[in-house]
């Protein structure tokens, strides 16, 4: 199949990339790209491991079509290396011993960031709902509660 | 796995997105359902016809006591509100339980209609609140009453040469009651089974069996649901002879906790 050429801006920077018209967007980082930080678990929407921001909001990468990302803006786990709200996300999930083998937290991350952002009056029920898409093999889900429970908390106190 | 071969194309006009579809072509919307199909080889196009992309593809109209959405307008729009009034109260919820957000930020109404999963939420709630499914064709749109839409297990009245270009609802009052119940056992999950019970003032109310293996099952009136749930829910299921004891259990409590959630009759 002829390739094609998909033009995005990926954590920031334009990209030119010739990609297999069948690609998803997680091959199109992972394989032409390098950027390994974005996980693939079930490859079909389920578990989360995928995630990342197309254009600003949370995407499952594994059925999001390459070819449809031509023009818009992406942003992976490895581009978040300056945000603050990550910044504060990765001290929690570290404290509150959300992770274990670490296969889950890139896409908990922008999910646990979306919520923070979105939802900075959510309690503890809704922080399960919310994070409900996302799978963890490891950790019982506990942590990763606490974790964004404890930004949400420090959010508020310094609103 | 990944997807077998394919060619991609973007229409940029609905002409030519027609033309691409008349031609074999397979429509994308969100993928959030198409995705899983070409990751799994369930489903192998040749081509796939982007429609994300098309002029006025996305967005809400009010005009003459109709809401019109357009068929891209996503899950986590009308979550947040897209939709305005009563009966934009009530999608909003039913939006914040399909799937999760970030399969909602992809995923589309129209995409969810025109794949017919008889599980989908809104294969369930449309029909419950009236209105109709636009579709595209090379004649022009016609209309198709949602209560009629889905026909079969991923079975729609869409004809191989037409697009669903939009989903039309009724604007309502804000006495309208509206009851809804969707069994999962995971949050996000596809249902096992759905009830919807809409009463508006001075007209009977109706309501929508769905999301048991079967094209939704409208029931015009009822008001016999509303003054005797349990008889009434009882009889209603008979009309699935084939569910087992718990798939009924379910589909009958589904019935009930409507109409309670609706505030009774
Ligand atoms: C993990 C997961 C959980 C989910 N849980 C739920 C759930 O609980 N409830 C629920 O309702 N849904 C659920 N979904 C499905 C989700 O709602 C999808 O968004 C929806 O079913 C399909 O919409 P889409 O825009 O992604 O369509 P696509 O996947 O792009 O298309 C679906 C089908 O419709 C056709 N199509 C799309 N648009 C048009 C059009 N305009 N005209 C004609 N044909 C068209 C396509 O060719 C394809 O056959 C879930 C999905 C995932 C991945
Ligand atoms: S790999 Fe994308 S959701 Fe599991
Ligand atoms: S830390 Fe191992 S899967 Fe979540």
């Amino acid at each position: 199949m002829k390739k094609i050429t998909i033009s995005l801006t990926v954590n920031g920077e334009p990209r030119q990339v010739l990609a297999e018209p069948r690609e998803q967007l997680v091959d199109l980082l992972r394989r032409e790209l390098m950027l390994t930080g974005t996980h693939v678990g079930c490859e079909h929407g389920v578990c989360g491991a995928c995630t990342v921001e197309i254009d600003g909001a949370p995407a499952r990468s594994c059925i999001s079509h390459a070819g449809s990302c031509d023009g818009a803006s992406v942003r992976t786990i490895e581009g978040f290396g300056e945000d603050a709200v990550m910044a504060d996300l990765r001290e929690a999930f570290s404290h509150e011993h959300a992770l274990q083998c670490g296969y889950c937290t890139p896409g908990m991350l922008v999910v646990a960031r979306d919520v923070v952002l979105r939802l900075p009056e959510a309690d503890e029920a809704r922080v399960r709902e919310e994070m409900a898409g996302n799978l963890c093999r490891c950790t019982g889900y506990r942590g990763i509660v606490r974790a964004v429970l404890r930004v949400l908390a420090a959010r508020r106190l310094h609103a | 796995m990944k997807p077998a071969s394919f060619s991609y194309v973007r229409p940029n006009s609905w002409p030519e997105a027609l033309k691409l579809v008349a031609a074999g072509a397979r429509p994308g919307a969100g993928t959030q359902s198409l995705g899983p199909l070409l990751n799994l080889r369930l489903a192998q196009p040749d081509t796939i016809a982007d429609l994300r992309h098309l002029p006025d593809y996305a967005g809400v109209a009010v005009e003459g006591g109709v809401v019109r959405i357009g068929a891209g307008t996503t899950h986590a729009a009308i979550e947040d509100g897209a939709v305005p009034g009563r009966v934009g109260e009530i999608m909003a919820g039913v939006a914040r339980g399909i799937a999760y957000r970030p399969v909602r930020n992809r995923g589309t109404i129209g995409g969810s209609l025109a794949h017919a999963d008889p599980a989908a939420d809104w294969v369930a709630v449309l029909p419950a609140l009236g209105g109709a499914a636009v579709a595209l064709g090379p004649r022009g749109e016609r209309r198709i009453a949602s209560a009629g839409f889905v026909k079969g297990i991923f079975e729609t009245e869409l004809a191989a040469d037409e697009l669903l270009r939009a989903v039309e609802v009724p604007v309502l009052p804000a006495e309208a009651r509206w009851g809804h119940w969707k069994f999962c056992r995971k949050v996000g999950e596809f249902s096992k089974a759905t009830a919807c019970f809409l009463a508006l003032p001075g007209k009977a109310p109706r309501a929508v069996l769905a999301a048991l293996d079967w094209p939704p099952l409208v029931i015009e009136d009822a008001s016999m649901l509303a003054k005797d749930p349990v008889a009434e829910a009882a009889r209603i299921v008979t009309a699935f002879p084939e569910l087992g004891a718990w798939r009924r259990a379910l589909a009958e409590t589904a019935l009930r906790r409507a109409v309670e959630r609706a505030g009774g009759a």
